[in-house]
Parts: C-alpha cells; structure tokens; sequence
C-alpha cells in the first residue's frame, strides 16, 4: 500500500500522469469485467469511462482502507450493474450459491458411485507437455481460454476474471462482488474446471 | 482413517489451493497426491490453467486511447466545474 500512497497523493492533485499510468494499468481489465454485465464493447467502455471519472471525483475521499485496484474495481462493479440493471440483464447475475443447472463439471470425469471402479478416474490426465514456458500468450493459447471464459455462466466468469485474470486475493472479490467466500469459492472451481478442460481438448488436437 | 478416492480429492482441489482445507483435510489430501499420478497431473493441469489464464491481463493502452481518456477527464472536469 506504501506505492499506492503516493499514487493517490499525485491523484488527489490531479497529476495526469498518475492518472494516465492508471489507465495503462487497469483500464483494459476495467472493459474485459464490464463486459460481463453489459455484454457489448461500446457499453463496456462507457462504463470503464464512468469509473474514471468516480475515480477522480472521489479520490479525495479515498480512505486506503482497501487497495486502490480494489477500490477501482467496486467502482467499476458497481456502475456495470447499474448499466446491467437499466437494460435489464441484472437478473442473470445474481451471484447464486449453486446453480443447479451447472453441477461440478469434474465429476464426469469419474466412474459414479455403485460402479465396480466407483470414484475413480475414467481416463488418465496426460501431461501436458506441449505447453511452452513462454512469458506471453501464443495467439491461439489466448483464443483459447479467453474462448472457453466467455462461455461460463456470468458468475463463473466474473470470479475467474477477477481472480485468476485480475488476480484479485479471494477477500479482495468477496468485498467487490458482495459474496461469501464460499459462494466465490464454488464459482472459481468450477470456472477452472471448464478452462482446464478446453485447454485440454486445445491440447490434445 | 479415511483415505481420499480421487473424485474427492479433485471436489476439494479449489480448497486446497485456497488453502481452506484443515491440515487434516490437507495431509489426506497430500498423501493422496504423493501416492497417485493421475490426480498429479490433474493438479499440475490445474496450475498451469491457472498460471495461463492470468496471463490473459496487463495489456496496456495506445497513447491514443490514453490521451482520449484524459481528454475525457478534462471535459468532465471543466464542465463539473462550471456545474458546481
């Protein structure tokens, strides 16, 4: 928090220079979360937009309790609802605690209870040896998972976006979305579950 | 002693990660993973999904896109001043 400090100061004086290494910072994972709530490019930006403009409305009163990242993103939460809500699309985001119309996606991968081999795995996990050690995404492996995240329920996409793709800590989600640690934690597993698996299937062709 | 099958130990791969496990739970589960290749490479698949995904962020902006938000701020900014 020592680095946000002066930050927020530079911030608070209307430095645009500060608010410009903001920008590069967040403002592309700002658009990826808004687009989960409003479902199209032009609205997603306009709701990353209005986040800035709160953001420098109200640093003033920015109390350090949380981070400044986190702080940005309730921000962002909070107007992409709003967003959501107007059009109408809010219902389908009720963080719920289990859809029933989503169960674990891991158990298939087991033979079910009653079964000779009950439990146990169906078919061995390989290694995945194909995978580079690079430090950036091929073209094709980002296609992939951002493919695979885009098709998760909008709660399972908002959990994993913001904590394995914006690397919010678990507390950090909890306070922005307003869930328990719990519901997040269901949501995560099973998000991870499904990109996992096309990662699989992407790796085995 | 109740031995882990390796449909329970994935059910609990999140919570171990999180580290939510208690370290009953987590020495199970450890011993299970110590003891079984397949669930090995499960984890080590869920790793790498998670190493891969976060990835996917820190793209930066254009200094065009940079300049209009900041044009964007200082239009608000003046027309919020003349409004207050």
């Amino acid at each position: 928090m020592h680095d946000d400090a002066r930050l927020v100061q530079a911030l608070r004086n209307g430095d645009e220079a500060a608010f410009g290494t903001l920008f590069d910072q967040y403002h592309t994972s700002l658009v990826r979360t808004a687009l989960i709530y409003v479902n199209n490019p032009a609205a997603a930006e306009e709701v990353a937009q209005e986040t800035w403009i709160a953001v420098f409305k109200g640093i003033d009163r920015f109390e350090g309790r949380s981070s400044l990242k986190t702080w940005i993103f309730s921000i962002l939460v909070n107007r992409a609802k709003t967003h959501a809500q107007r059009e109408g699309r809010y219902a389908a985001l009720n963080i719920a605690w289990d859809d029933p119309d989503d169960p674990d996606p891991t158990t298939e991968h087991f033979w079910p209870s009653g079964h000779q081999y009950a439990d146990q795995w169906v078919s061995s996990p390989r290694k995945w040896e194909s995978l580079p050690e690079e430090q950036h995404l091929s073209r094709e492996l980002r296609g992939c998972i951002e493919q695979a995240i885009a098709e998760l329920s909008p709660n399972q996409r908002l959990v994993i976006t913001l904590r394995d793709v914006e690397r919010l800590s678990s507390e950090e989600v909890c306070n922005v979305l307003g869930v328990s640690d719990t519901n997040q934690r269901v949501l995560l597993h099973r998000a991870r579950a499904r990109v996992r698996q096309a990662l699989e299937t992407y790796l085995s062709e | 002693m109740n031995d882990l099958t390796c449909k329970q130990l994935v059910e609990h791969m999140t919570d171990y990660l999180e580290g939510t496990l208690s370290e009953a739970e987590r020495s199970h589960f450890e011993s299970h993973l110590g003891l079984c290749p397949d669930c090995s490479n499960y984890m080590e698949q869920i790793v790498q999904t998670i190493r891969l995904t976060g990835m996917l962020s820190g793209q930066g902006i254009t200094s065009q896109e940079k300049e209009r938000l900041l044009r964007a701020l200082r239009d608000w900014k003046h027309g919020g001043e003349s409004r207050e």
